[in-house]
């Protein structure tokens, strides 16, 4: 979560994060999926960020948003294996 | 009605088929359904042809792109007599305001390519956007930098692709958004790409268009062209016969 925020803050600022309101629901390690909830406004912002995250320390990485739903129940169901 | 997406400029290492195929099945996964892959010019038309069939078992469309780096006009204008015929997509990466000039006005040219990092040798200004839009050139603007570029050059690159993407936009000029990667973890989804797009101002629907429609239609168009039925726009051969 914390290249996530690293991500939001160089694109946007302190300002642009703070609109965001991102917080970590889950996380899978096995699966390699994570969940975070943001507000409607900001899914864009979110995206790009995620977008831009190239690497995880010294690991390269890419990120990809797999789903967007309304509520968590929803984007279990769109993204069951 | 649903959008389908395409990449015009994958640059893989064509010596190694592994790391092609990893591209194109990459592509494929993120929901491309149409992919450009730069060749050399002087490819030959078999391994774009194997290529082909890589692609049509992922279930991908490819395009045969060449990126033309010319000196002087004379050269592209040598250059594109040369490979208009053998290419789909002809790029030409403009590195001087010559080249850029003579690209925008030519009517073969189907994207125009400026140096991300030597924002000096971006001439994307009005005159060549009013250049481009009585030609069919499209702007085609690379993804890789933003991702590779950090800090000061970045804010630099952004702020020079919103210029030039408000230009365009005022001039009719077509923008595509491509990647330019030769590595597949580089590779974004197309709304990926789309929201991109929007770090330098381009509207929802234009950064989406930029990354469907406009390049779509590039490819639709040259392969009509391409096509042997095909006499002049709008015109082509129907049926051949003693009774036509």
């Amino acid at each position: 979560m914390d290249a996530v925020w690293n991500a939001v803050g160089k694109l946007y600022g302190e300002y642009g994060a703070s609109r965001t309101g991102l917080s970590l629901i889950d996380y899978d390690v096995e699966r390699r999926f994570l969940v975070a909830r943001t507000t409607h406004t900001a899914v864009e912002m979110v995206r790009t960020a995620l977008a831009s995250i190239t690497r995880i320390g010294n690991k390269p990485v890419a990120v990809h948003v797999l789903a967007v739903s309304g509520t968590i129940k929803a984007l279990y169901k769109k993204i069951k294996p | 009605m649903r959008r389908t997406y395409a990449d015009l400029h994958l640059c893989p290492n064509l010596a190694s088929a592994e790391q092609v195929l990893r591209m194109v099945n990459k592509a494929s996964k993120l929901g491309y359904r149409l992919i450009a892959i730069t060749f050399p010019p002087n490819f030959a038309e078999a391994d774009a042809k194997g290529l082909q069939n890589a692609c049509k078992q992922a279930k991908m469309d490819l395009a045969v792109r060449v990126d033309l780096k010319p000196r002087t006009p004379d050269e592209l204008l040598r250059a594109l007599r040369r490979f208009r015929r053998k290419f789909e997509i002809i790029a030409v990466m403009c590195e001087s305001k010559d080249v850029a000039r003579q690209a925008a006005k030519d009517r073969r040219v189907d994207l125009l390519n400026f140096s991300s990092f030597d924002l000096r040798r971006r001439f994307f200004d009005l005159a060549e956007a009013e250049l481009a839009s009585n030609g069919l050139a499209s702007l085609e603007i690379d993804m890789k930098p933003l991702l590779a570029l950090e800090g000061s050059s970045r804010i630099r690159l952004l702020s020079s692709l919103r210029r030039e993407t408000a230009i365009a936009e005022a001039f009719g000029v077509s923008i595509v958004v491509s990647s330019g990667v030769s590595d597949e973890l580089l590779m974004r989804r197309p709304l990926e790409q789309a929201a991109l797009a929007s770090l330098f101002d381009l509207g929802q629907t234009a950064a989406l268009d930029a990354v469907s429609r406009n390049p779509m239609s590039i490819v639709k168009m040259n392969r009509e062209k391409l096509s042997p039925r095909f006499v002049a726009p709008g015109i082509r051969i129907v049926r051949r016969g003693k009774d036509c």
